[in-house]
């Protein structure tokens, strides 16, 4: 076994018995990075230099006796978070050259704990899109099948995750954006609840929507990557200072006393691929086998989740995004005639085509005469999504359903076509919507050998319910063992 | 049509991107059918239903007004395009 391939956790027993150290894995993880990154584009940045300084850092805590969980393990992060001295692009031609003067608090965070931060990873251009296709630096590619996407939006954290480019990553989930590459790069992808993550220092895209969240090789790792997330912070006012509990302590063998609710809009919706609906179904009958009951709920307001996102999040994104006005920070164009032509080519020139697109519908949908028709109507119809959920969650203690309709598909297929790409998100939406924790595991592999994720979700602040269930469903399974051939 | 080109035009300057008419012609399109799919909502009954603009139940979040060191003028300076005597330089404004 290779010291990239290790887990979190098993490299915390190695690195405390000191049968390597953090410079040896670390070095470990950025050479298995030069020799597999050039085929997949995962990273947009490696930070070698400070990532063995950190690293370096970490062996000294370990020697001192001093090592927390993530001391010396290396990590990725998404490139929407901002870290201190290493470049932060978003994926996007406006930040191309932006390196942020101060760190997100998840970056403090794992900082406090001496975690190594190898790189920065690709992503949908501000996190806008389900494929990484929006990536102004090209698209990273799955690990499983290079002429696929890897998913999105945090598709490079996914990818540098499948492909042992680093032991965990921090990604973050406006929509999807975990869970979705999480489930077609075969590994544990986790979105907390609304508030339980700050969002200090994470670029915002929409901001009653967004949260960080880990991605994984393990439930118990992703467990362990959220305890030291976790937390309120001052500095975001919408954290909640709600206590955090001992996550990975959240896993048992069984599955004993626990309700699962199948949705039946989910479970039955039109569009999902058989093989998606075989490796759900069959994931159910394991976690019965485990001991959990299960009942049939409904979500009535299913078919109008996807619409009522595709308001609720360009608009708050076109109001974001007006802060990209090429004067205090990223790029500007130069030869503009006065200040309103400078923000025109700089806006123009920076952003890609799906930005300006969600810009653009964003910016209808809240002007004069439609904001009542489109943003009003959205958040009205949020309101009653929310209540679907809370309706469900009285009879169970979390749901079980897919995560995207669909095996990763081929890169390409879907680009021109905004509407069918946004319809692919169908599963994943609500939860954002609704503020409500979830989570991808591994939970089959179509014929092609590609993989298949079950999501599970819980009410507000359950990520222990979702660790419990997706933990015990991971520890009688094979699914997250299996590491693609690149 | 559900969206006109004018109006791509119009909301274009409102977010102000220019557009050049290859754009206009996509995204009219393109934000037409998107546009035409959000109809959906208006089956749904929300009369009387309160907006929701935020998932979790938070009101005011208070904390003590503490001194702490700001970010220092060269460094909040650092990437800006263009910079003098501590200021951001921008466009003349005035004619």
């Amino acid at each position: 076994m290779q010291p990239y391939e290790l887990t979190i956790s098993e490299a915390r027993k190695l690195l405390d018995q000191k049968q390597i150290s953090s410079v040896e894995l670390t070095r470990a993880v950025l050479a298995r990075i030069d020799s597999v990154d050039p085929k997949l584009n995962a990273f947009l940045t490696v930070s070698e230099e400070s990532a063995l300084a950190d690293a370096e850092a970490a062996d000294r805590a370990i020697t001192a006796g001093t090592s927390k969980l993530l001391t010396g393990i290396p990590l990725a992060v998404k490139d929407v978070i901002c870290t201190e001295g290493i470049r932060t692009t978003c994926a996007s031609k406006i930040l191309e050259n932006f390196v942020p003067p101060y760190s997100a608090t998840v970056i403090e965070k794992l900082k406090s704990q001496n975690a190594v931060l190898v790189g920065k990873t690709n992503m949908d251009e501000f996190a806008m899109g389900s494929s990484n296709e929006h990536s102004a630096f090209g698209a990273a590619r799955n690990p499983w099948d290079l002429s696929r996407i890897p998913g999105g939006s945090s598709g490079g954290s996914a990818a540098a995750v499948a492909a042992d480019m680093c032991l965990g990553a921090l990604g973050s989930d406006t929509g999807g954006s975990i869970r979705q590459p999480a489930s077609h790069c075969g590994v544990v992808g986790l979105k907390p609840t609304y508030g339980r993550v700050s969002r200090f220092g994470l670029v915002a895209f929409a901001s009653s929507l967004d949260q960080i969240g880990p991605l994984a090789k393990s439930v118990e790792d992703s467990a362990v990557l959220l305890n030291a997330l976790a937390g309120h912070d001052r500095k975001d006012s919408t954290s909640v200072p709600e206590p955090v509990p001992d996550y990975p302590a959240a896993i048992t063998p069984d599955l004993g006393g626990v309700t699962l609710g199948l949705p039946k809009e989910y479970l039955q919706a039109e569009g999902t691929d058989p093989e998606v609906g075989r490796a759900v179904a069959g994931a159910i009958q394991t976690l019965e086998g485990l001991g959990a009951r299960c009942v049939e709920v409904s979500l009535p307001m299913t078919e109008y989740v996807v619409a009522a996102y595709y308001v609720i999040a360009p608009c708050e994104a076109s109001s974001n995004l007006a802060r990209y006005d090429g004067v205090k920070y990223g790029a500007r164009a130069n030869d503009a005639e006065d200040l309103m032509d400078m923000y025109r080519k700089t806006r123009s020139r920076g952003f890609g085509p799906e930005v300006q697109r969600r810009i653009i519908i964003g910016t209808y949908s809240l002007s004069a005469g439609y904001y009542d028709a489109y943003y009003g109507k959205a958040s009205q119809v949020r309101t009653r999504i929310m209540e679907d959920f809370r309706q469900a969650f009285t009879a169970c203690d979390a749901l079980v359903c897919p995560v995207a309709p669909t095996p990763a598909f081929p890169i390409g297929e879907k680009t021109d076509d905004p509407l069918t790409m946004y319809l692919s998100d169908i599963f994943t939406l609500s939860a954002n919507l609704a503020g409500i924790p979830g989570l991808s595991v591994p939970c089959g592999f179509s014929t092609e050998g590609l993989p298949i994720g079950l999501q599970v979700l819980a009410p507000y602040f359950k990520e222990e319910t979702l660790i419990r269930v997706a933990g015990s469903f991971e520890q009688t399974t094979e699914f997250h063992k299996k590491r693609p051939r690149i | 049509m559900k969206i006109t080109h004018d109006e791509v035009r119009y909301v274009a300057d409102l977010a102000r991107l220019d557009l050049d008419e290859a754009a206009v012609d996509k995204f009219a399109g393109q934000i037409g059918e998107i546009l035409l799919y959000i109809d959906k909502l208006n089956e749904v009954d929300t009369d009387g239903v309160d907006p929701t603009s935020h998932a979790i139940f938070l009101t005011n979040a208070f904390r003590e007004d503490e001194l702490v060191e700001p970010l220092d003028t060269d460094r909040a300076l650092a990437n800006a395009p263009e910079q003098e005597n501590g200021c951001f330089v921008v466009p003349k404004i005035i004619p």
